[in-house]
């Protein structure tokens, strides 16, 4: 069984560490895990993006064109990338800073105002960790309280922001538990 | 020590550490540059220097200078810096000093571009700087076997006194994977008080060592061609290493891929079994010496009818393919070389093209 999760926003929006945090949390379980960040001309300017694969078996190629799932952190993330999105998968929209939806059907649309999330508890830089752990509540790929460990020890030299994180972490699930 | 989820690049540093480097000279260059940010933070903890020169040919010559002193002394770099200290490379071999080169490859000639590529095989395999020389060459397919690879790059970089690359992509350098450092891998360091220039205080002796990379006379340059000679074929029957997948099937196929392009193959070779068809694949991990023997016995398998080689490149490797497996059977080639890496679905294609 493999799972592939894009990641896409602009960069600054902490798309690589999303995907980080939800590699280290599978590979904390016992799963392979690959994260594949875009490091191409596109990064300056264009969209940012990064792919984990998650399996449980050992990881063939880690270039992944139709990912299980989408996490779209804006607009032209959500465009550019969610036609290639698996049916069946979750795409995460990001309705802060995208007024538009997928279009797809034969996907399940997970709606998460992420940024405004994120400046209710306090900063809009949080609005990664919202949108990951709503995506996370949603798909069940990861235990959470693992998870919720692992970006513990990621902003473990800057212990000032975890409280913060947290919140925006609890808020994100809740925002995926309502949907 | 458990798992720890790292980017390639970052590994690589990691294991430089662990296997007792601690002198790293490199200049800037994308796709690997994370190795210097991580090392410049690292080595000073671990009593290391790290030195930035001026350009890749300044580091090529820091590098022949350490390690003409006996030290562990790794660079990294990628194509267009590693065609700069091509020069250096040869004279470190010629001096018979160990030293680690890696070369996250990028796409070429010229300037290229930064994505992922195996256009440098034939610099790497064949000789990018000038005379009868030969790098001991490894390519990780990810990153435990770039911390692996690197770890032992060392041991064998000592073992034959000459430069040893390893010879990685864009992908493995940026890709994070979950690794460890296996304790293991570190060796000691030889002893090199016979031939380095380490300080006669140092070595508590009176005679003087000259590492040198002239020679004159013409008996002596044919006897010093003939010591490094003398180690590659040592290189040839030692240090062979290569992975077999699904070869214990009867394949119809043999693809002969390594690095990144044999991670999408293995995927395409795990697709068409499902399909109902057996495709194995012989994946040098060394390609200098290559693994002739392996492939002219897993090519020459009743039921194969051709073999193929799958490279991000124009066709280098195929080359060499077509030497080992010597006539038997067809040798076919697919590459693709601009940052594109070939899909799994693409590799299918021509797989059922050759069927």
């Amino acid at each position: 069984m493999q799972t592939e999760i894009k990641f896409a926003g602009f960069g600054g929006q902490g798309i690589l560490l999303s995907a980080k945090l939800i590699a280290y949390a599978a590979m904390k379980q016992g799963s392979f895990v690959a994260w594949v960040p875009s490091y191409g001309p596109e990064m300056r300017g264009g969209t940012a993006y990064c792919t984990v694969v998650i399996s449980d078996k050992l990881i063939g190629s880690p270039i992944i064109k139709n990912p299980t799932h989408l996490v779209a952190m804006n607009r032209p993330s959500l465009e550019k990338f969610a036609p290639d999105v698996k049916k069946n998968g979750i795409i995460l929209i990001n309705s802060s800073l995208i007024p538009v939806r997928s279009e797809r059907e034969d996907i399940t649309e997970l709606i998460v105002p992420a940024n405004d999330t994120a400046i209710q508890v306090g900063s809009v830089k949080a609005a990664n960790i919202v949108a990951l752990s709503a995506f996370a509540a949603k798909s069940e790929l990861v235990d959470m309280e693992i998870l919720k460990k692992c970006i513990k020890e990621e902003f473990a030299a800057k212990p000032k922001i975890i409280p913060l994180n947290m919140k925006a972490f609890d808020e994100g699930v809740a925002i995926a538990r309502q949907s | 020590m458990a798992k720890v989820l790292m980017k390639g690049n970052e590994a690589i540093g990691e294991a430089a550490i662990r296997a007792g480097c601690k002198n790293y000279f490199a200049y800037p260059i994308t796709p690997q540059s994370e190795v210097a940010e991580y090392l410049v933070k690292r080595l000073p903890e671990e009593g290391g220097v790290f030195v930035q020169g001026e350009s890749e040919v300044a580091v090529g010559y820091m590098i022949f200078g350490a390690a003409g002193c006996g030290e562990r002394v790794m660079t990294t770099s990628s194509s267009p810096g590693v065609s700069l200290m091509s020069e250096a490379i040869s004279y470190i071999a010629a001096a018979q000093c160990p030293a680690v080169f890696v070369n996250i490859v990028r796409g070429g000639p010229g300037l290229g571009g930064i994505l992922p590529s195996q256009g440098d095989y034939f610099q790497a395999t064949k000789g990018g700087g000038h005379g009868d020389y030969r790098l001991l060459v490894m390519a990780p397919d990810g990153v435990q076997e770039a911390v692996e690879m690197t770890m032992k790059a060392f041991t064998l970089a000592e073992k034959y006194r000459n430069p040893v690359m390893i010879l990685g992509d864009g992908l493995i350098g940026q890709m994070m994977e979950p690794c460890e450092f296996p304790d293991d891998l570190k060796t000691e360091a030889t002893n090199k008080d016979d031939w380095a220039t380490n300080g006669m205080d140092y070595r508590k002796s009176d005679k003087r060592n000259l590492v040198k990379s002239l020679f004159l006379d013409p008996t002596e340059l044919n006897n010093n061609n003939l010591i490094l000679k003398a180690k590659y074929d040592k290189m040839r029957k030692e240090e062979v290493r290569y992975e077999e997948y699904n070869t214990q099937t009867d394949y119809q196929v043999l693809i002969v891929s390594y690095g990144t392009m044999s991670r999408v193959c293995r995927t395409s070779i795990d697709l068409l079994k499902k399909d109902g068809i057996e495709v194995a694949m012989l994946r040098p991990q060394t390609l200098f010496p290559f693994p002739e023997e392996a492939i002219y016995n897993a090519a020459t398998k009743e039921n194969c009818k051709s073999v193929i080689s799958i490279e991000m490149s124009m066709g280098q490797m195929v080359e060499d393919v077509e030497r080992s497996v010597k006539g038997q059977r067809e040798v076919e080639f697919y590459g693709e070389c601009g940052g594109d890496i070939p899909s799994p679905e693409k590799i299918i294609e021509i797989i059922k093209g050759l069927l």
